[in-house]
């Protein structure tokens, strides 16, 4: 067949490139064009150069805010992995009652908007009615999320697990249903150890779902706003103000527009940067050596 | 190494099985000598994987016992038994070199590094595997890998028999011919019992001292690839081994010979049951012979059809509403209007309710 020359190809491809220009890329330029002005007003602005940049690089609480998101996000992984992994092992097989109601509970909190979940833990952790709270004000521990920021940065981390390890557990669960029997049965031929059936069978083939489970708690929890907002507001003093909630308060609440741009795309390379790094070190250590 | 003895052995997969249709295997009892290489030969869903779980220990039968060398292991785990299987689709350890795949069940039963290594090298070069051992088996083709499944089964010196699961099913046409005969060599080197499943008759006849074909969940017939050829017990063995399979033509019986259609067929010396069920009479084709009418004992046919196969000749004759293959030599000329057939009466065997009478 001979080959048809013309440019109809282009009407093919034109909605993608509509598509993608209006949700990325001529947002990030706008936020690149901000970055690297500074703006009184509608039509006064001025070119700053790298000005904004240098300024977001020396901002003593942006590197405080940087420090609590990395602790933070490696926290939230550090719980949430191991135990996501445990959950989904002990999880029901087969087509059961059982393992429908162990799914649905698992996903339940998964279905709660943000900001109820901080709202949810807000009211629960209140020592006069809510449940926590009243608990360990019975038992005599002084809880107050409000007031310590060690009490309040406990909080923050317990409400992500609560609120997220379902999702690992599910993406776990899922990597360990596609085994086929054969490798369970093989496995208690060779007379393999519980350990090693782990170690040498779940872990290889749940390493693809455990990439996914890793990047997004990653990039969620180092973007996380609206809970903490909602449940402390970053408080006690700055003790749970993480970066988006910096970011916002810089942008919206001072109208620091430049320097929040700054920030943004500075903000945008460490989340690209951490994910790079989180996807070669899984995917290398299942590989083991290069081709 | 175990002599593997079925005691009443039953399973059915219903919680309360009634009719003999329930059942996946219908009672056995039968005994496999010790170093043998054993078949189970049978079509998709006729129970051969379940008695080879049984066996394995797998599952655990609802009837009957099953015994290693007298002694009841019917409830006792794979490992208990001291088995090796080898499964339809490789199974591998991605994280694993080859050499730590092979080495992984000695280690498990904390067999001395040095055992080991002897072990592991004298195997993988039985499956010409000794210049991938230091790759990871993850990279490997699947060819590759099914070895390895394999070798993780012989790697063991002292294993009660190895189970086979078609393992040779994802391997190409001329690995699976060279795979087979290693296991063989294999067998013949060691005399480790082997159980091998398949639903291809030539991987069963090949590998196997005895074959054991199954159909419908029972245990029609056991015997060496000659056997199952010559006396076929079952018609359902006289189907499935050989290619094409038997000629059968159902028949009502006289004193000394078998009418079909009305043409006698003489079967002389023989005390056959006169009463009761479908009789049916099979020859296969290899045994009939092709005549010109006239010669003694010739019943005249008509001759509708020659295949050259290249080695020999397929002639399709028509008896009456019956049509009957015939393998003739290369050579032999196929007459084409007065052909005739004989029946040799060593060959020609009588079936009642599928079942071989005489």
């Amino acid at each position: 067949m001979d080959k048809v020359q013309d440019n109809r190809a282009w009407f093919l491809i034109i909605p993608v490139f509509l598509i993608v220009a209006f949700s990325a890329v001529i947002p990030l330029m706008t936020v690149v064009n901000y970055s690297v002005q500074e703006i009184f007003g509608p039509g006064q602005t001025f070119f700053v150069g790298t000005e904004w940049f240098e300024a977001v690089l020396k901002d003593e609480r942006l590197h405080d805010a940087l420090v609590r998101q990395i602790v933070y996000s490696l926290a939230v992984l550090a719980i949430e992995i191991p135990l996501g992994i445990l959950i989904a092992l002990g999880m029901p097989g087969g087509r059961s009652a059982k393992t429908s109601l162990t799914l649905v509970l698992l996903a339940l909190p998964l279905l709660i908007p943000f900001n109820v979940v901080g709202t949810i833990w807000q009211i629960f952790g209140r020592g006069d009615i809510g449940l926590l709270g009243a608990t360990f004000r019975a038992i005599g521990i002084d809880y107050n999320y409000t007031s310590n920021s060690a009490h309040a940065w406990v909080t923050v981390l317990v409400m992500d697990v609560w609120h997220w390890t379902s999702l690992v557990a599910l993406l776990c669960y899922a990597g360990l249903q596609s085994i086929p029997p054969a490798f369970y049965q093989a496995a208690k031929i060779d007379g393999a150890s519980k350990w090693a059936v782990f170690r040498y069978i779940q872990l290889p083939k749940m390493r693809g779902v455990l990439i996914i489970a890793v990047l997004l708690r990653f990039m969620d929890s180092f973007m996380i706003y609206t809970e903490p907002f909602v449940l402390t507001g970053g408080g006690p003093g700055n003790s749970t103000t993480f970066l988006s909630q910096y970011l916002t308060q810089m942008a919206v609440g001072q109208f620091d527009i430049g320097k929040a741009a700054a920030f943004s795309i500075v903000y945008f390379l460490i989340v690209l940067l951490f994910s790079f790094i989180f996807y070669t070190i899984i995917t290398r250590t299942g590989e083991g050596e290069k081709k | 190494m175990a002599t593997i003895q079925f005691d009443n052995l039953g399973h059915s997969y219903h919680p309360h099985p009634s009719k003999p249709e329930d059942y996946a295997l219908r009672r056995l009892s039968q005994e496999w000598e010790d170093g043998k290489a054993y078949a189970l030969l049978g079509p998709s869903g006729c129970g051969k994987s379940t008695l080879l779980n049984i066996i394995s220990g797998l599952l655990v039968p609802s009837e009957g016992r099953v015994l290693f060398d007298g002694l009841d292991v019917t409830r006792c785990t794979p490992e208990e038994r001291n088995i090796a299987q080898v499964f339809q689709f490789p199974v591998i350890y991605d994280t694993m070199t080859v050499y730590e795949n092979l080495a992984f069940p000695l280690r498990n039963r904390k067999v001395p590094a040095a055992d080991v290594d002897r072990r592991v090298r004298q195997v993988a070069e039985a499956l010409d595997l000794t210049a991938d051992l230091k790759k990871r088996a993850q990279r490997l083709t699947p060819d590759a890998k099914q070895k390895i499944s394999m070798g993780r089964g012989l790697v063991r010196s002292d294993v009660a028999a190895i189970l086979f699961d078609e393992p040779l099913t994802v391997i190409d046409p001329h690995t699976k011919w060279i795979l087979r005969r290693k296991l063989r060599q294999i067998h013949e080197e060691y005399r480790l019992t082997m159980i091998y499943v398949t639903h291809d008759q030539v991987e069963a006849l090949t590998f196997a001292d005895k074959v054991a074909v199954m159909y419908e969940g029972a245990m029609v017939q056991l015997g060496t690839p000659q056997e199952l050829f010559e006396n076929p017990q079952h018609t359902f063995v006289g189907y499935f081994i050989g290619s094409p399979g038997i000629n059968l033509m159902p028949c009502t019986l006289g004193n000394d010979h078998a009418l079909v259609d009305g043409i006698a067929i003489p079967l002389p010396d023989r005390a056959v049951p006169t009463v009761g069920g479908k009789f049916e009479l099979g020859i296969r084709p290899e045994f009939l012979e092709l005549t010109r009418s006239g010669s003694a004992g010739a019943i005249p046919v008509q001759v509708t059809g020659v295949d050259d196969l290249g080695t020999s000749k397929l002639a399709t004759v028509r008896l009456n509403s019956h049509m009957l293959k015939v393998r003739l030599s290369e050579e032999q000329e196929v007459p084409a209007l007065d052909a005739a057939i004989r029946f040799p009466s060593r060959w020609t065997k009588l079936y009642r309710d599928s079942h071989l009478v005489g």
